[in-house]
């Protein structure tokens, strides 16, 4: 399945290592390819796909159980509100969009980190919403190319990617 | 939407509070196992590719000083042992405590991934089905790393001494004097917390753990002081320590099983417990 293995991929580059002081600038891949699934076909991948994945990279990255699945599932609800307008903006326009969505899940993660006792008390938490506007131009990319390997479903919904 | 928002709040509830979770985040942690380790994969085959590439002049130079090293260790070594048997003597005249020595070392290796940058915390490749468990002591080669903090079956989480949230009991070995090293988020830098003004303490002095606690067995070391700054109007100096532990560069470190002396306690008085323990034989 193209979207599970996409999911698989993301939270591959969510863990891999990158060289020292790199990795605070890392964008959220997983949400991003979330977000983008359920702009392209919000049929199939919505809150609950978000909330699982949530979970799991919980999970993967040693967080309180169930910090990620929250905020993926608030930021997919504002995506499946929004998905109409976005799908038609130009794509600088979306990966800008982009952005002001994260503010959100950004915002839950922090607090869930300050209840939990670790704040990253750094203004450098922040950094990833800067990353988030190239790489959602990257996963359009990537991601229209996948969309349109697979023959049906997604096209249907998704005829202009 | 709203019903999920509330399972995430009572499960996170739930994982800070309790053990309740353990189990759906064991089966989690076995589903992302793969990727982990595929993550893994780039930063340890660098590290295998300048090992490969390594020249035959440079390997035999390693070897050549690796064997150096191990005559003079195993020198040293048989100097301990007769010394661990007198002080073991001593210590029973006296009628002090025995001092354990870990029952089982074990060395495993660094998944190397990032998990979470505001975090000291590192991935391991051993798991509840070796045997690894919560609260187990972790260190290197050359001192205490920090202690596990969650086991999967295959993997498990340490957090590093290093980490704002994580605190060591220690002492000062050249004056005895006790004292709590409090990570600070920095991997080169330690907070030595409760040592008063007017204690003799200065830059260069080992930190050692002091056993207290019960988490790390007694004696290994920490780190060395770094910087000393009394404060006249308050109860405490400022301490600085550097770990002496690798925290950022070890990619295999060393797993101890011990029993602290609390645990041991019970097992001192033998012979109901044996009784009881082996009935079929």
């Amino acid at each position: 399945m193209w979207i599970g293995g996409s999911l698989a991929a993301a939270l591959f580059l969510e863990l891999t290592p990158l060289p020292e002081g790199w990795n605070v600038w890392r964008p959220p891949w997983v949400l991003l390819t979330l977000l983008y699934w359920t702009m392209a076909v919000p049929h199939r991948v919505g809150v609950a796909v978000a909330w699982t994945s949530g979970l799991l990279v919980d999970a993967a990255t040693g967080a309180l159980l169930g910090q990620h699945a929250l905020g993926y599932a608030v930021t997919a609800y504002l995506m499946l509100r929004l998905h109409a307008q976005l799908r038609s903006f130009p794509l600088l326009q979306q990966a800008l969009t982009m952005t002001l969505l994260l503010l959100p899940y950004m915002s839950i993660m922090l607090w869930v980190r300050g209840v939990a006792g670790h704040p990253p008390g750094s203004w450098s938490y922040w950094l990833p919403l800067v990353s988030t506007a190239p790489a959602w131009i990257l996963l359009t990319v990537v991601l229209g190319r996948v969309a349109r390997l697979r023959p049906s479903g997604m096209r249907a919904e998704h005829p202009d990617v | 939407m709203v019903v999920l928002s509330l399972v995430s709040l009572l499960l996170m509830t739930l994982d800070q509070r309790t053990s309740l979770v353990a189990p759906l985040r064991d089966g989690l942690a076995l589903l992302v196992e793969p990727i982990q380790r595929l993550a893994g994969l780039p930063g340890s085959m660098a590290v295998r590719l300048r090992e490969d590439w390594a020249g035959r002049e440079r390997l035999l130079a390693d070897n050549r000083r690796l064997r150096r090293t191990l005559r003079e260790l195993r020198l040293r070594q048989q100097k301990l042992e007769a010394l661990e048997a007198e002080n073991a003597r001593l210590r029973r005249l006296v009628g002090a405590a025995q001092r354990l020595a870990p029952q089982r070392v074990e060395i495993a290796e660094l998944i190397a991934v990032d998990l979470d940058p505001y975090r000291q915390v590192v991935l391991i490749d051993r798991g509840s089905l070796q045997g690894v468990y919560e609260g187990q002591p972790v260190l290197d080669d050359a001192g205490v790393m920090g202690q596990v903090i969650e086991v999967a079956p295959d993997t498990a989480l340490v957090i590093l001494v290093s980490d704002p949230s994580h605190a060591v009991p220690v002492q000062i070995p050249r004056n005895g004097l006790r004292s709590v090293a409090a990570g600070t988020g920095r991997p080169d830098r330690l907070h030595l917390l409760y040592i008063p003004n007017s204690a003799d303490v200065r830059v260069g002095d080992q930190v050692t753990t002091s056993g207290l606690g019960g988490r790390f067995p007694a004696d290994y070391p920490v780190g060395v002081v770094t910087a000393v700054e009394h404060r006249p109007g308050e109860p405490f100096a400022e301490i600085t320590a550097r770990p002496l532990a690798r925290l950022d560069r070890s990619r295999e470190v060393l797993l101890l099983w011990w029993r602290s002396p609390q645990d041991q306690a019970p097992a001192r008085s033998p012979v109901p417990g044996k009784a009881d323990g082996d009935p079929a034989s």
